[in-house]
Protein backbone atom coordinates (compact mmCIF):
# COMPACT_ATOMS: atom_id res chain seq x y z
CA UNK A 1 0.00 0.00 0.00
CA UNK A 2 1.86 3.18 -1.09
CA UNK A 3 -0.38 5.34 1.29
CA UNK A 4 -0.19 9.14 1.34
CA UNK A 5 3.21 10.74 -0.58
CA UNK A 6 3.97 14.04 1.12
CA UNK A 7 4.44 17.04 -1.43
CA UNK A 8 6.38 19.59 1.08
CA UNK A 9 9.33 19.58 2.99
CA UNK A 10 9.68 22.29 5.66
CA UNK A 11 13.68 21.80 7.06
CA UNK A 12 14.21 24.26 10.02
CA UNK A 13 17.31 24.37 9.90
CA UNK A 14 18.28 26.25 12.61
CA UNK A 15 16.39 28.03 15.06
CA UNK A 16 19.00 31.17 15.72
CA UNK A 17 17.17 34.47 14.14
CA UNK A 18 18.61 37.92 15.05
CA UNK A 19 15.20 38.76 14.79
CA UNK A 20 12.76 38.57 17.92
CA UNK A 21 9.31 38.76 16.31
CA UNK A 22 6.76 38.12 19.45
CA UNK A 23 4.93 35.87 17.12
CA UNK A 24 7.78 33.21 16.17
CA UNK A 25 6.69 30.08 14.49
CA UNK A 26 9.11 28.55 16.61
CA UNK A 27 8.48 26.64 20.18
CA UNK A 28 9.30 28.21 23.19
CA UNK A 29 12.01 26.11 23.93
CA UNK A 30 14.21 27.28 21.06
CA UNK A 31 17.26 24.23 20.13
CA UNK A 32 20.79 25.31 20.59
CA UNK A 33 23.49 25.23 18.21
CA UNK A 34 24.93 22.51 19.29
CA UNK A 35 21.90 20.08 19.16
CA UNK A 36 21.92 21.13 15.24
CA UNK A 37 21.92 17.98 12.26
CA UNK A 38 25.15 18.26 10.60
CA UNK A 39 25.54 18.86 7.30
CA UNK A 40 25.79 15.16 5.99
CA UNK A 41 22.26 14.87 8.27
CA UNK A 42 20.43 16.88 6.24
CA UNK A 43 21.49 15.93 2.84
CA UNK A 44 20.31 12.49 4.11
CA UNK A 45 16.96 13.77 4.94
CA UNK A 46 16.92 16.00 1.41
CA UNK A 47 17.57 12.78 -0.36
CA UNK A 48 15.20 10.37 2.04
CA UNK A 49 12.11 13.51 1.21
CA UNK A 50 12.65 12.96 -2.61
CA UNK A 51 12.44 9.66 -2.29
CA UNK A 52 9.56 9.39 -0.30
CA UNK A 53 8.15 12.05 -3.41
CA UNK A 54 8.46 15.37 -1.64
CA UNK A 55 8.91 18.17 -4.11
CA UNK A 56 9.18 21.33 -2.11
CA UNK A 57 11.42 21.85 0.30
CA UNK A 58 11.27 25.04 2.14
CA UNK A 59 15.11 26.11 3.78
CA UNK A 60 14.02 27.82 6.80
CA UNK A 61 14.40 28.56 10.55
CA UNK A 62 14.98 30.72 12.84
CA UNK A 63 17.59 32.38 10.09
CA UNK A 64 18.63 29.75 7.44
CA UNK A 65 21.19 32.15 6.92
CA UNK A 66 23.22 31.38 9.92
CA UNK A 67 24.10 28.05 8.73
CA UNK A 68 27.74 28.25 7.18
CA UNK A 69 26.51 25.13 4.68
CA UNK A 70 23.07 26.61 2.90
CA UNK A 71 24.85 26.96 -0.04
CA UNK A 72 25.82 23.06 0.46
CA UNK A 73 22.25 21.88 1.48
CA UNK A 74 20.84 24.31 -1.65
CA UNK A 75 23.32 22.27 -3.83
CA UNK A 76 22.22 18.95 -2.50
CA UNK A 77 18.61 19.52 -2.81
CA UNK A 78 18.95 20.66 -6.47
CA UNK A 79 20.48 17.48 -7.39
CA UNK A 80 17.94 16.13 -5.64
CA UNK A 81 15.20 17.07 -7.97
CA UNK A 82 13.59 19.44 -4.92
CA UNK A 83 12.65 23.20 -5.82
CA UNK A 84 13.81 25.08 -3.08
CA UNK A 85 12.62 28.21 -1.03
CA UNK A 86 14.82 30.12 1.13
CA UNK A 87 12.30 31.64 4.03
CA UNK A 88 14.67 34.34 5.49
CA UNK A 89 14.69 37.58 7.14
CA UNK A 90 17.07 39.05 4.54
CA UNK A 91 19.37 39.69 7.35
CA UNK A 92 22.66 38.32 5.93
CA UNK A 93 22.12 37.88 2.29
CA UNK A 94 25.30 39.51 1.16
CA UNK A 95 25.32 39.46 -2.86
CA UNK A 96 28.57 37.35 -2.09
CA UNK A 97 26.36 34.78 -0.54
CA UNK A 98 23.13 35.36 -2.95
CA UNK A 99 25.32 34.67 -5.73
CA UNK A 100 26.24 31.34 -4.71
CA UNK A 101 23.11 30.38 -3.42
CA UNK A 102 21.98 31.08 -6.74
CA UNK A 103 24.93 29.17 -8.24
CA UNK A 104 23.97 26.15 -5.88
CA UNK A 105 20.59 26.18 -7.84
CA UNK A 106 18.19 28.18 -5.15
CA UNK A 107 15.33 29.22 -7.14
CA UNK A 108 13.23 31.06 -4.97
CA UNK A 109 13.09 33.67 -1.58
CA UNK A 110 11.24 34.52 0.55
CA UNK A 111 11.97 37.67 2.56
CA UNK A 112 10.16 38.73 5.81
CA UNK A 113 8.74 42.34 6.55
CA UNK A 114 7.53 43.63 9.98
CA UNK A 115 5.19 46.54 8.59
CA UNK A 116 5.18 49.17 6.12
CA UNK A 117 5.95 51.56 8.46
CA UNK A 118 9.73 51.44 9.41
CA UNK A 119 9.04 52.50 13.24
CA UNK A 120 6.63 49.83 13.77
CA UNK A 121 8.43 47.19 11.86
CA UNK A 122 11.51 47.73 13.96
CA UNK A 123 9.77 47.46 17.03
CA UNK A 124 7.81 44.09 16.02
CA UNK A 125 11.30 42.67 14.87
CA UNK A 126 13.30 43.87 18.05
CA UNK A 127 16.30 45.02 16.30
CA UNK A 128 16.92 47.19 13.28
CA UNK A 129 16.14 45.46 10.31
CA UNK A 130 14.55 47.53 7.41
CA UNK A 131 17.69 48.80 5.54
CA UNK A 132 18.94 45.42 5.77
CA UNK A 133 15.46 44.25 4.20
CA UNK A 134 15.60 46.72 1.30
CA UNK A 135 19.13 45.97 0.65
CA UNK A 136 18.49 41.89 0.01
CA UNK A 137 15.47 42.47 -1.70
CA UNK A 138 17.44 44.49 -4.11
CA UNK A 139 19.82 41.58 -4.24
CA UNK A 140 17.35 39.05 -4.62
CA UNK A 141 15.88 40.70 -7.90
CA UNK A 142 19.35 41.83 -9.86
CA UNK A 143 20.12 38.01 -9.47
CA UNK A 144 16.92 36.84 -10.91
CA UNK A 145 15.69 34.62 -8.09
CA UNK A 146 11.85 33.93 -8.35
CA UNK A 147 11.03 36.15 -5.26
CA UNK A 148 8.17 36.24 -2.28
CA UNK A 149 7.25 39.33 0.05
CA UNK A 150 5.71 37.36 3.11
CA UNK A 151 3.76 39.66 6.15
CA UNK A 152 2.81 38.34 9.64
CA UNK A 153 -0.62 40.56 10.51
CA UNK A 154 -1.54 41.32 14.01
CA UNK A 155 -3.68 44.37 15.14
CA UNK A 156 -0.54 46.81 15.19
CA UNK A 157 0.44 46.64 11.47
CA UNK A 158 -3.47 45.14 10.02
CA UNK A 159 -4.22 48.76 9.26
CA UNK A 160 -1.40 49.50 6.55
CA UNK A 161 -2.39 46.36 4.75
CA UNK A 162 -2.42 48.46 1.40
CA UNK A 163 0.50 50.33 2.42
CA UNK A 164 2.44 47.01 2.82
CA UNK A 165 1.24 45.27 -0.26
CA UNK A 166 2.50 48.45 -2.26
CA UNK A 167 5.89 48.11 -0.62
CA UNK A 168 5.77 44.64 -1.72
CA UNK A 169 5.34 45.63 -5.32
CA UNK A 170 8.18 48.27 -4.63
CA UNK A 171 10.34 45.61 -3.57
CA UNK A 172 9.62 44.00 -6.82
CA UNK A 173 8.05 40.76 -5.48
CA UNK A 174 6.13 38.10 -7.39
CA UNK A 175 4.31 37.25 -4.64
CA UNK A 176 3.38 38.59 -1.42
CA UNK A 177 2.07 36.06 0.98
CA UNK A 178 -0.16 38.00 4.13
CA UNK A 179 -0.80 35.53 6.87
CA UNK A 180 -2.60 36.47 10.11
CA UNK A 181 -1.22 35.70 13.31
CA UNK A 182 -1.49 31.91 14.36
CA UNK A 183 -1.49 31.54 18.05
CA UNK A 184 1.02 28.95 19.43
CA UNK A 185 3.78 29.24 21.40
CA UNK A 186 5.05 32.75 20.90
CA UNK A 187 1.93 33.49 19.31
CA UNK A 188 0.11 32.51 21.98
CA UNK A 189 1.84 33.93 24.49
CA UNK A 190 1.39 37.12 22.95
CA UNK A 191 -2.19 36.88 21.87
CA UNK A 192 -3.92 39.45 23.87
CA UNK A 193 -1.52 42.21 21.93
CA UNK A 194 -1.15 40.37 18.84
CA UNK A 195 -5.15 39.81 18.19
CA UNK A 196 -6.50 42.32 15.70
CA UNK A 197 -10.56 44.03 16.15
CA UNK A 198 -13.50 42.56 13.55
CA UNK A 199 -13.55 45.63 12.31
CA UNK A 200 -9.52 45.97 11.49
CA UNK A 201 -10.05 42.18 10.32
CA UNK A 202 -13.28 43.18 7.48
CA UNK A 203 -11.74 46.59 6.22
CA UNK A 204 -8.08 44.42 5.43
CA UNK A 205 -10.20 41.61 3.55
CA UNK A 206 -11.61 44.33 1.14
CA UNK A 207 -8.59 45.82 1.05
CA UNK A 208 -6.44 42.81 0.12
CA UNK A 209 -9.48 41.54 -2.52
CA UNK A 210 -8.80 44.71 -4.60
CA UNK A 211 -5.30 44.54 -4.44
CA UNK A 212 -5.73 41.04 -6.01
CA UNK A 213 -7.15 42.06 -8.91
CA UNK A 214 -5.49 45.45 -9.25
CA UNK A 215 -2.26 43.35 -9.06
CA UNK A 216 -3.20 40.67 -11.14
CA UNK A 217 -0.08 39.30 -13.83
CA UNK A 218 2.43 41.94 -12.09
CA UNK A 219 2.46 40.40 -8.46
CA UNK A 220 0.58 37.39 -6.65
CA UNK A 221 -1.54 38.21 -3.34
CA UNK A 222 -2.56 35.32 -1.03
CA UNK A 223 -4.30 36.22 1.88
CA UNK A 224 -5.13 34.09 5.23
CA UNK A 225 -7.65 35.52 7.39
CA UNK A 226 -7.39 35.03 11.25
CA UNK A 227 -9.12 31.85 11.86
CA UNK A 228 -10.59 32.87 15.05
CA UNK A 229 -12.34 35.09 12.96
CA UNK A 230 -13.69 32.10 10.97
CA UNK A 231 -16.94 30.15 11.54
CA UNK A 232 -14.95 26.73 10.30
CA UNK A 233 -11.28 25.73 11.16
CA UNK A 234 -8.68 25.79 8.53
CA UNK A 235 -7.48 22.31 6.96
CA UNK A 236 -4.36 22.01 8.58
CA UNK A 237 -1.63 21.23 5.72
CA UNK A 238 -4.41 19.22 3.89
CA UNK A 239 -4.76 16.98 7.15
CA UNK A 240 -2.44 15.62 9.29
CA UNK A 241 0.43 13.65 7.99
CA UNK A 242 -1.16 13.73 4.14
CA UNK A 243 0.94 16.47 2.60
CA UNK A 244 3.61 17.93 4.91
CA UNK A 245 6.44 16.95 7.03
CA UNK A 246 8.48 19.50 8.90
CA UNK A 247 12.46 18.32 10.25
CA UNK A 248 13.48 20.41 13.59
CA UNK A 249 16.81 21.77 13.72
CA UNK A 250 18.13 18.55 16.01
CA UNK A 251 15.99 16.17 13.73
CA UNK A 252 12.68 15.27 15.13
CA UNK A 253 10.16 14.99 12.29
CA UNK A 254 6.98 16.56 13.24
CA UNK A 255 3.27 16.48 11.09
CA UNK A 256 3.15 20.60 10.91
CA UNK A 257 5.87 22.85 12.85
CA UNK A 258 4.06 23.43 15.73
CA UNK A 259 3.15 19.94 16.76
CA UNK A 260 5.65 19.81 20.02
CA UNK A 261 3.08 21.94 21.78
CA UNK A 262 0.84 18.29 21.85
CA UNK A 263 3.01 17.16 24.72
CA UNK A 264 0.99 14.07 24.81
CA UNK A 265 2.42 12.76 21.46
CA UNK A 266 6.34 11.62 20.73
CA UNK A 267 8.07 12.35 18.19
CA UNK A 268 10.91 10.39 16.14
CA UNK A 269 14.17 11.71 14.91
CA UNK A 270 15.83 11.19 11.56
CA UNK A 271 19.12 10.09 13.63
CA UNK A 272 17.05 6.83 15.04
CA UNK A 273 15.07 6.33 11.83
CA UNK A 274 15.12 6.97 8.07
CA UNK A 275 11.96 9.31 7.04
CA UNK A 276 10.19 6.88 5.07
CA UNK A 277 8.99 4.86 8.50
CA UNK A 278 8.63 7.99 10.48
CA UNK A 279 5.84 8.86 7.39
CA UNK A 280 4.38 5.51 7.12
CA UNK A 281 4.69 3.68 10.60
CA UNK A 282 5.66 6.65 13.40
CA UNK A 283 2.92 6.45 16.69
CA UNK A 284 3.15 10.74 16.08
CA UNK A 285 2.23 10.24 12.30
CA UNK A 286 -0.53 7.70 12.65
CA UNK A 287 -1.95 9.73 15.71
CA UNK A 288 -4.35 11.72 13.53
CA UNK A 289 -4.35 10.58 10.15
CA UNK A 290 -7.70 9.62 8.39
CA UNK A 291 -10.75 10.48 10.41
CA UNK A 292 -11.28 7.50 12.70
CA UNK A 293 -9.63 9.24 15.70
CA UNK A 294 -11.86 12.23 15.79
CA UNK A 295 -14.81 12.98 18.44
CA UNK A 296 -18.47 14.28 17.80
CA UNK A 297 -19.29 16.55 16.64
CA UNK A 298 -16.66 16.51 13.83
CA UNK A 299 -17.23 11.97 13.70
CA UNK A 300 -20.79 12.46 11.99
CA UNK A 301 -19.65 16.00 10.21
CA UNK A 302 -20.12 16.50 6.66
CA UNK A 303 -17.38 18.98 7.02
CA UNK A 304 -14.97 16.83 8.17
CA UNK A 305 -13.42 15.77 4.55
CA UNK A 306 -12.86 19.58 3.87
CA UNK A 307 -11.60 20.73 7.05
CA UNK A 308 -10.26 17.32 8.77
CA UNK A 309 -11.63 18.57 12.11
CA UNK A 310 -9.29 21.65 12.35
CA UNK A 311 -5.79 22.14 13.52
CA UNK A 312 -4.82 19.30 16.18
CA UNK A 313 -2.03 21.75 17.62
CA UNK A 314 -4.78 24.52 18.45
CA UNK A 315 -8.02 21.78 20.08
CA UNK A 316 -4.38 20.92 22.56
CA UNK A 317 -3.83 24.57 23.44
CA UNK A 318 -7.09 26.09 24.23
CA UNK A 319 -8.91 22.55 24.54
CA UNK A 320 -6.15 20.20 26.28
CA UNK A 321 -7.28 17.24 23.97
CA UNK A 322 -5.68 17.18 20.83
CA UNK A 323 -8.41 14.94 19.42
CA UNK A 324 -11.04 17.72 20.24
CA UNK A 325 -12.70 19.85 17.41
CA UNK A 326 -10.45 22.41 16.74
CA UNK A 327 -12.48 25.24 19.05
CA UNK A 328 -12.75 27.88 16.37
CA UNK A 329 -15.47 25.88 14.91
CA UNK A 330 -18.74 27.36 15.57
CA UNK A 331 -19.97 23.72 15.75
CA UNK A 332 -17.65 22.92 18.92
CA UNK A 333 -18.74 22.84 22.36
CA UNK A 334 -15.78 24.54 23.38
CA UNK A 335 -16.38 27.48 21.07
CA UNK A 336 -16.60 29.75 24.24
CA UNK A 337 -12.63 29.58 24.63
CA UNK A 338 -12.31 31.28 21.05
CA UNK A 339 -14.97 33.76 21.81
CA UNK A 340 -13.23 34.89 25.06
CA UNK A 341 -9.84 35.39 23.58
CA UNK A 342 -11.36 37.88 20.79
CA UNK A 343 -13.05 40.09 23.82
CA UNK A 344 -9.02 40.83 24.11
CA UNK A 345 -8.47 42.10 21.59
CA UNK A 346 -10.43 45.59 22.74
CA UNK A 347 -7.56 45.76 25.25
CA UNK A 348 -5.50 48.94 24.34
CA UNK A 349 -1.99 47.62 25.24
CA UNK A 350 0.62 46.55 23.10
CA UNK A 351 2.89 44.70 25.27
CA UNK A 352 4.88 42.11 23.81
CA UNK A 353 7.40 38.81 25.21
CA UNK A 354 9.45 38.81 22.48
CA UNK A 355 11.02 35.67 21.54
CA UNK A 356 14.47 34.42 22.80
CA UNK A 357 16.70 31.69 23.92
CA UNK A 358 16.26 30.96 27.39
CA UNK A 359 18.75 32.85 29.71
CA UNK A 360 18.94 35.99 27.12
CA UNK A 361 18.20 38.83 28.19
CA UNK A 362 14.36 39.68 27.05
CA UNK A 363 14.11 43.17 24.77
CA UNK A 364 10.80 44.69 26.20
CA UNK B 1 6.82 45.03 -13.61
CA UNK B 2 7.03 45.06 -17.59
CA UNK B 3 4.32 42.37 -17.95
CA UNK B 4 1.09 43.94 -18.78
CA UNK B 5 -1.93 43.44 -16.44
CA UNK B 6 -3.76 41.07 -19.18
CA UNK B 7 -0.82 39.14 -20.21
CA UNK B 8 -3.21 36.34 -19.21
CA UNK B 9 -5.40 36.67 -22.14
CA UNK B 10 -4.46 34.40 -24.77
CA UNK B 11 -4.76 34.84 -28.86
CA UNK B 12 -3.81 32.35 -31.62
CA UNK B 13 -0.85 34.15 -32.02
CA UNK B 14 0.26 34.28 -28.81
CA UNK B 15 3.52 32.73 -28.01
CA UNK B 16 3.12 31.28 -24.54
CA UNK B 17 6.37 30.54 -22.75
CA UNK B 18 6.19 28.75 -18.76
CA UNK B 19 6.23 31.09 -15.86
CA UNK B 20 9.99 32.28 -15.46
CA UNK B 21 9.91 30.75 -11.61
CA UNK B 22 8.21 27.20 -12.96
CA UNK B 23 10.06 24.51 -13.75
CA UNK B 24 8.97 21.26 -15.53
CA UNK B 25 10.18 17.86 -14.73
CA UNK B 26 9.48 14.57 -14.52
CA UNK B 27 8.68 13.15 -10.96
CA UNK B 28 10.09 9.23 -10.51
CA UNK B 29 8.18 8.45 -7.60
CA UNK B 30 4.46 9.65 -9.11
CA UNK B 31 5.69 8.52 -12.52
CA UNK B 32 4.34 11.63 -13.73
CA UNK B 33 5.40 14.37 -15.13
CA UNK B 34 5.04 17.53 -12.84
CA UNK B 35 5.12 21.44 -12.89
CA UNK B 36 7.23 22.85 -9.80
CA UNK B 37 7.05 26.44 -8.51
CA UNK B 38 7.35 28.69 -6.14
CA UNK B 39 5.12 27.35 -2.98
CA UNK B 40 3.40 24.59 -5.56
CA UNK B 41 3.17 21.85 -8.05
CA UNK B 42 0.90 20.64 -10.86
CA UNK B 43 1.16 16.86 -11.59
CA UNK B 44 0.77 16.47 -15.31
CA UNK B 45 -0.35 13.84 -17.73
CA UNK B 46 1.41 13.43 -20.90
CA UNK B 47 -0.81 15.47 -22.83
CA UNK B 48 -0.57 18.12 -20.60
CA UNK B 49 3.37 18.01 -20.37
CA UNK B 50 3.46 17.80 -24.54
CA UNK B 51 1.64 20.95 -24.53
CA UNK B 52 3.47 23.04 -21.79
CA UNK B 53 7.32 21.55 -23.74
CA UNK B 54 6.03 23.76 -26.94
CA UNK B 55 5.83 27.21 -24.07
CA UNK B 56 9.06 27.94 -25.05
CA UNK B 57 7.84 31.91 -25.83
CA UNK B 58 8.50 31.20 -30.00
CA UNK B 59 5.97 28.68 -30.75
CA UNK B 60 2.49 30.40 -31.30
CA UNK B 61 -0.34 28.41 -29.79
CA UNK B 62 -1.40 27.84 -33.70
CA UNK B 63 1.79 26.21 -34.20
CA UNK B 64 1.67 24.53 -30.89
CA UNK B 65 -1.87 23.24 -32.05
CA UNK B 66 -0.40 22.38 -35.72
CA UNK B 67 2.39 20.20 -34.17
CA UNK B 68 0.78 18.17 -31.69
CA UNK B 69 -2.53 17.56 -34.23
CA UNK B 70 0.47 16.06 -36.11
CA UNK B 71 1.58 13.78 -33.24
CA UNK B 72 -1.34 12.79 -31.89
CA UNK B 73 -3.38 12.53 -35.71
CA UNK B 74 -6.37 14.03 -34.11
CA UNK B 75 -7.50 17.55 -33.95
CA UNK B 76 -6.49 18.41 -30.50
CA UNK B 77 -7.03 22.93 -31.26
CA UNK B 78 -10.19 22.35 -28.62
CA UNK B 79 -7.74 20.84 -26.03
CA UNK B 80 -5.12 22.67 -26.28
CA UNK B 81 -6.69 25.96 -26.17
CA UNK B 82 -8.85 25.11 -22.67
CA UNK B 83 -5.32 23.87 -21.19
CA UNK B 84 -3.46 26.80 -21.72
CA UNK B 85 -6.35 28.96 -20.94
CA UNK B 86 -6.88 27.13 -17.73
CA UNK B 87 -2.64 27.03 -17.12
CA UNK B 88 -2.99 31.30 -17.96
CA UNK B 89 -5.78 31.60 -15.65
CA UNK B 90 -3.37 30.54 -12.62
CA UNK B 91 -0.41 32.48 -13.65
CA UNK B 92 1.66 29.53 -14.51
CA UNK B 93 2.19 30.31 -18.28
CA UNK B 94 2.23 34.08 -19.57
CA UNK B 95 0.60 34.99 -23.09
CA UNK B 96 4.41 36.08 -24.08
Amino acid sequence: MPGDIPTTLLAELTHRCPLHCPYCSNPLDLIRAESELTTADWQRVFTQARELGVLQLGLSGGEPLLRKDLEELAAHARREGLYSTLVTSGLGLTRARAERLKEAGLEHIQISIQDSDPEVAERIAGVRSVKHKQAAAAIVRELGFAFTVNVVLHRANLDRIGEIIDLAADLGADRVELANTQYYGWGLQNRSALMPTREQVERSRDIAERAIQRYRGRMQITYVLPDYYELYPKACYGGWGKLYLVVTPNGMVLPCHGATQITTLRFDDVKSHALEWIWRESEAFQAFRGDSWMKEPCRSCPRKATDFGGCRCQAFALTGDAANTDPVCTLSPLRQVVDEALTESSRDILQYSYRSLAGEPQRV
Amino acid sequence: MTVAPDSWLLTPDSTPKLWRMARLQFDPVRQRPVLLYPEGAVLLNDTGAAILELCNGSNTITQIVSILTERYQADVTRDVTEYLALMAERELIRAG
